[in-house]
């Protein structure tokens, strides 16, 4: 049987007005039914506009190339018609802001009752009573009475407790989560992050979770992908990403974490240098501008994915050069883990 | 919380919407001025002091008097009963013609916000060609080519008003076209008509009452000058603008005349647009955090 969703030399090209922006390239990976992968890079990465072409919801000026199966079907060759009648019903999103993303007009029961009406041609009453179901299933208190207040009338947690319904009416196979808890407390995240790992258990849905945050990546997925400059430059499962990361980017992100226990007044670690432009993408590794490894092929071509452990991928191509910098460095403090200089 | 980059408007369900309403004076008056001009036309339908097409050639122009409240014109006809029957005229053109503009204009500005690209473009340069011609220009040449009277009138003003609200309607749709909800209401796999009616539309409802206000006045206004100009409301049928036109030849000798309906056509618009710029106060969602 074929995966659920499989995903082949995906590339995004923006028509911005600086000319053609890479914001994906060559970005490969497959995820399984029920299984759990994360996506984690910085913003302007890539990671959101990896989801949008996931829902076909590109902006206007986006070309797409590469390949995008879901449950053995291509995507990016379907309609924006036929790509309707899978948003909502086999691929549900959750989004960043649960300040914006629920409409003030309308009654919360009549926004989630919406999918349900619309592919599955539930009746209004059958749409309500389902409804009330599923807020009540994400944890809105007394959900058959608040089912006709306006979301204005819920604080933020409440909200996207809301949309996570709004992403499940139907039942979807896949569950995209765009940073679903960055705009919310820390002590809601958890809260949040636990029903959303609940719910992908229970019915057996795959997820796939995009973040900036490591620790939320951490603790909730089975498999990472680590983007930078729209590139997959890291991917495994997150065990062993964890434990044996190697691509110098994987290694400046793990460094550049605020932890407990650094030591007061010392400055947290960061990599240098800025984000590259997508628009003037160097040709070569995105991250040689800024690597401490770089010798000059890092910039003639895209380094090809190297096998580093099981399943476990890096596009470097001075992987030695880095091993032996970690292994120099192997007795450090295990926390507040520096970055290598070279 | 974070900044919103478009303020949404206040939604007329919003809790204490009516509340300030009561206590925003301009509002107050613009609706009370408004809806006498409503009432006006009503009861005109069913109670005038007498006849406006009754002439009396022995009781021309007659100063106000216990029967005569306002007088009579220079055919005998009682000044009270014209502005009555002439207020019926006012919101015949106004009603109608904005309801042209706003169910054409609005449907044209959610198509193009909808779908962009070269429908957004051919529509919004078929607007701006709509407004290289002055208003009352463009009235005059209709009714110049397919002949005057209310009807023609009442189609050239809402023709006009066309533009206007597609204008209007494309910038707004377009600033709730790029708000997250509808990013969400997509990925529920809801189709562009969905969306516009569902989501688009009732966001903008509030921005579209207060133009299509605004709207009203200036239709009174048009069509009280096509009338004056003799396009408009063809007699015997009673309009302000033909009771101003009227009386113009009898300005010295009894000015009254001109007087009256300047008053009510001056007191309807006012109402009108006191009316717009209270509800716009009061859809704005900053003043409303304010009080």
């Amino acid at each position: 049987m074929s995966p659920l969703l499989e995903v082949r030399g995906l590339q995004v090209k923006l028509q911005t007005h600086r000319g053609p922006a890479l914001a994906v390239r060559d970005a490969s990976f497959t995820l399984e039914r029920g299984q759990t992968l994360g996506l984690v890079g910085e913003s302007g990465c890539g990671k959101s506009m990896t989801a949008m072409a996931l829902m076909g919801l590109l902006p206007d000026n986006a070309q797409i190339a590469g390949s995008i199966r879901f449950d053995g079907e291509e995507l990016t060759s379907k309609s924006d018609s036929e790509m309707c009648e899978i948003r909502g019903n086999r691929i549900g999103m959750i989004f960043q802001e649960p300040m914006t993303a629920l409409n003030p007009v309308h009654s919360i029961g009549h926004q989630v009752a919406e999918p349900l009406r619309l592919h599955r041609r539930l009746s209004t009453s059958a749409a309500r009573k389902e409804a009330i179901a599923l807020l009540d299933r994400v944890g809105i208190p007394d959900a058959a009475r608040r089912v006709d207040a306006y979301p204005h009338q819920f604080s933020g947690g409440q909200r996207q407790r809301i949309t996570i319904a709004m992403a499940l009416a139907c039942g979807p196979d896949l569950l995209i989560a765009d940073e679903p808890t960055t705009a919310l407390d820390v002590t809601i995240q958890r809260q949040i992050l636990e029903l959303i790992g609940e719910l992908v258990a229970e019915r057996g849905m795959a997820l796939l979770l995009i973040s900036h945050d490591l620790g939320v990546i951490a603790q909730n997925v089975a498999r990472m992908l680590v983007m930078y400059g729209g590139s997959v430059v890291e991917s495994g499962p997150t065990t062993e990403v964890f434990a044996h990361r190697m691509h110098p980017y994987t290694l400046g992100l793990f460094a550049a974490r605020p932890g407990l226990h650094s030591q007061k007044g010392r400055r947290l670690a960061m990599i240098p240098g800025t984000v590259p432009e997508l628009v003037d993408l160097p040709a070569g590794c995105p991250f040689a501008g800024r690597c401490a490894f770089t010798i000059p092929e890092c910039h003639a071509t895209v380094p090809p994915p190297i096998e580093v452990g099981p399943d476990h991928r890096v596009r470097c191509i001075r992987l030695d050069a880095v091993a032996a910098a970690k292994a120099a460095l192997a007795p450090a403090p295990s926390h507040g883990e520096k970055e290598q200089q070279a | 919380m974070s900044a919103v980059p478009v303020i949404a408007p206040v939604p007329l369900s919003a809790p204490g919407f009516w509340k300030r309403a009561a206590r925003h004076r301009s509002f107050m008056l613009g609706a009370v001025l408004t809806l006498l001009l409503v009432f006006t036309a009503l009861l005109s339908f069913v109670w005038t002091p007498f006849s406006p097409y009754d002439v009396d050639m022995a009781a021309k122009m007659m100063p106000p008097d216990a029967h005569h409240w306002l007088g009579t014109d220079a055919y005998g006809r009682d000044i009270v009963s014209l502005l009555l029957v002439g207020a019926r005229a006012s919101i015949a053109v106004g009603v109608i013609a904005v309801s042209i503009g706003l169910v054409v204009g609005t449907a044209f500005g959610l198509l193009a916000a909808a779908e962009r690209g070269w429908v957004e473009e051919a529509i919004m340069r078929l607007a701006d060609f709509g407004f290289a011609f002055p208003a009352i220009l463009s009235a005059i040449m209709l009714t110049a080519v397919f002949g005057g009277g209310m009807v023609n009138a009442i189609i050239a003003i809402g023709l006009y008003n066309i533009p206007t609200f597609a204008r209007i309607t494309r910038a707004s749709a377009n600033a709730v076209w790029s708000r997250e909800f509808i990013l969400a209401a997509r990925a529920c796999g809801k189709g562009k008509f969905a969306i516009t009616m569902e989501h688009v539309l009732p966001n903008i409802l509030s921005v579209l009452i207060v133009q299509a206000t605004i709207r009203f006045a200036i239709a009174i206004l048009a069509e009280a000058a096509l009338s004056y100009l003799g396009l408009g409301t063809q007699p015997p049928q009673p309009s302000w603008g033909r009771m101003l036109s009227e009386a113009q030849t009898l300005l010295f000798q009894s000015p009254m005349l001109a007087v009256y309906p300047g008053i009510a056509i001056a007191l309807a618009v006012l109402g009108l647009n006191l009316l717009g710029d209270g509800l716009s106060d009061l859809f704005d969602p900053r003043l409303a955090r304010k009080r």
